[in-house]
């Protein structure tokens, strides 16, 4: 019974599903996070606007890059479950 | 007397861990049922399947498919031992009714080349990704001859045209970018950094014209991109880089057996992290917004094709921002490399 529920790959469809979650949470935090400091930085010092704002976008596209590394996953996990459905 | 208490807690806690478990197992398995039942209910007709076109797009292809239906050919070079050097049109590979035919005893299927008799192929044909970059390498001589051309009939006046709309990305690069990281002899490493930036940024942005090639979001392209980091980074290295790695400074003699190898590591991990960084931030793009597009077939509903336009314009425009900042971190990041490659000391 167990077997057959992990040969499922419907299972790894829905699994996929619930990483993507995850994964948001994580890089949401993550932006959140740089987002706010940046904030709170141009508020302190709004003459170092574009400075913080050019740094702030390149820490979030790299922080993006790990959500999109799960759209990937997720993509993958999805063909191969639909390929063995 | 606590010690019972304790215990008892304890078995209620494990009994209501196994209901749980048990609870969910149920649902699951009620779950998978119900999925079985509607997945064979759809798989009686011809249903859109997602993944298959999304696939179909963001790999490399041996004809150019502009639209449905309008392949542009592209020519098949292959070598083999028994034929040598082929070369031919990959149009051969379909008959008119667009089904996949044998030509001279090869095959074409899933974009993969093989022989009828089983014997090796090798594959060297100009695919859809090969074609990109030419293209791309071709808009960036037609732009930077211009622009050079520029500096020689406008030397010590104002940038003209074309000129003045890349003097400010090239200042920005070499002086934001480059100087800071590399240090005094930038010089040296400007013009690869630059083609560098621009190679990245035309092929992200020609990729998300549409009916274009993922060309950026392929891993070989990445691979090499990196690859040249590599071995820049590595050649230019002075003494004090090397030194770091093979016998890092001020650490005490029983660490080293486990820092030199994770320095040895390091040296790999740099042109792999900058391949896996471009390849995934740009397929997954093209990934998302062809699932928000998908989405209007999965629902077969024109107001959710309403909302999806309105979201894939968005995701988009976000796509053109992700573009240029791929490719500014790529030259970032290889600067930064190399820059502590050619560092003296410290």
């Amino acid at each position: 019974m167990l077997l057959s529920m992990l040969m499922d790959m419907q299972f790894a469809v829905m699994g996929a599903g619930i990483g993507a979650g995850l994964v948001a949470i994580g890089a949401g935090i993550g932006i959140g996070q740089i987002g706010g400091s940046a904030m709170e930085a141009m508020a302190r010092q709004p003459e170092a606007f574009g400075k913080i704002q050019t740094a702030m976008l390149v820490i979030a596209a790299l922080v993006e890059v790990i959500a999109l590394f799960g759209v990937v996953v997720c993509f993958l996990i999805y063909t191969a479950g639909t390929a063995a459905a | 007397m606590s010690g019972e208490k304790k215990n008892m807690t304890k078995s209620g806690a494990f009994k209501i861990c196994k209901e749980l478990i048990m609870c969910g197992l149920i649902c699951l398995f009620s779950m998978s049922s119900l999925q079985q039942a509607y997945a064979s209910d759809v798989s009686e007709g011809e249903g859109f399947n997602p993944g298959d076109m999304i696939n179909h797009h963001i790999k490399d292809a041996h004809g150019w498919e502009i639209t449905h239906g309008v392949v542009v050919p592209l020519p098949i070079i292959l070598y083999s031992e028994p034929d040598g050097l082929m070369i031919f049109s990959s149009s051969n590979f379909f008959n008119n009714a667009h089904e996949e035919v044998a030509y001279k005893g090869y095959l074409l299927s899933h974009e993969y080349i093989s022989r009828a008799d089983g014997q090796p192929v090798y594959d060297f044909s100009i695919t859809k990704n090969v074609l990109f970059i030419f293209i791309d390498a071709s808009i960036m001589l037609l732009i930077f001859f211009a622009v050079a051309r520029g500096y020689k009939k406008n030397a010590g006046k104002a940038p003209k045209g074309i000129q003045s709309l890349f003097e400010p990305v090239i200042i920005y690069i070499r002086d934001e970018v480059v100087k800071p990281s590399i240090g005094d002899n930038y010089q040296k490493y400007l013009p690869y950094l630059l083609t560098l930036f621009f190679f990245i940024w035309f092929g992200n942005l020609l990729g998300l014209i549409p009916g274009a090639a993922n060309m950026t979001g392929n891993i070989a392209v990445t691979a090499v991109l990196a690859l040249g980091t590599f071995f820049i980074t590595n050649f230019s290295g002075k003494k004090a880089y090397w030194s770091h790695i093979f016998w890092t400074p001020g650490v005490p003699w029983w660490l080293r057996p486990i820092i030199l190898p994770v320095e040895l590591i390091g040296v790999l991990t740099k042109p792999v992290s900058l391949m896996v960084r471009l390849f995934v931030s740009i397929t997954a793009g093209h990934i998302v917004v062809l699932s928000l597009v998908s989405l209007t077939f999965i629902f077969h509903s024109w107001m959710v094709g309403f909302g999806s336009t309105v979201i894939v314009t968005l995701i988009t425009i976000i796509e053109l921002l992700v573009a240029t900042i791929q490719a500014y971190v790529f030259t970032m990041f290889t600067s930064l490399y190399i820059g502590m490659a050619v560092e003296e000391h410290h």
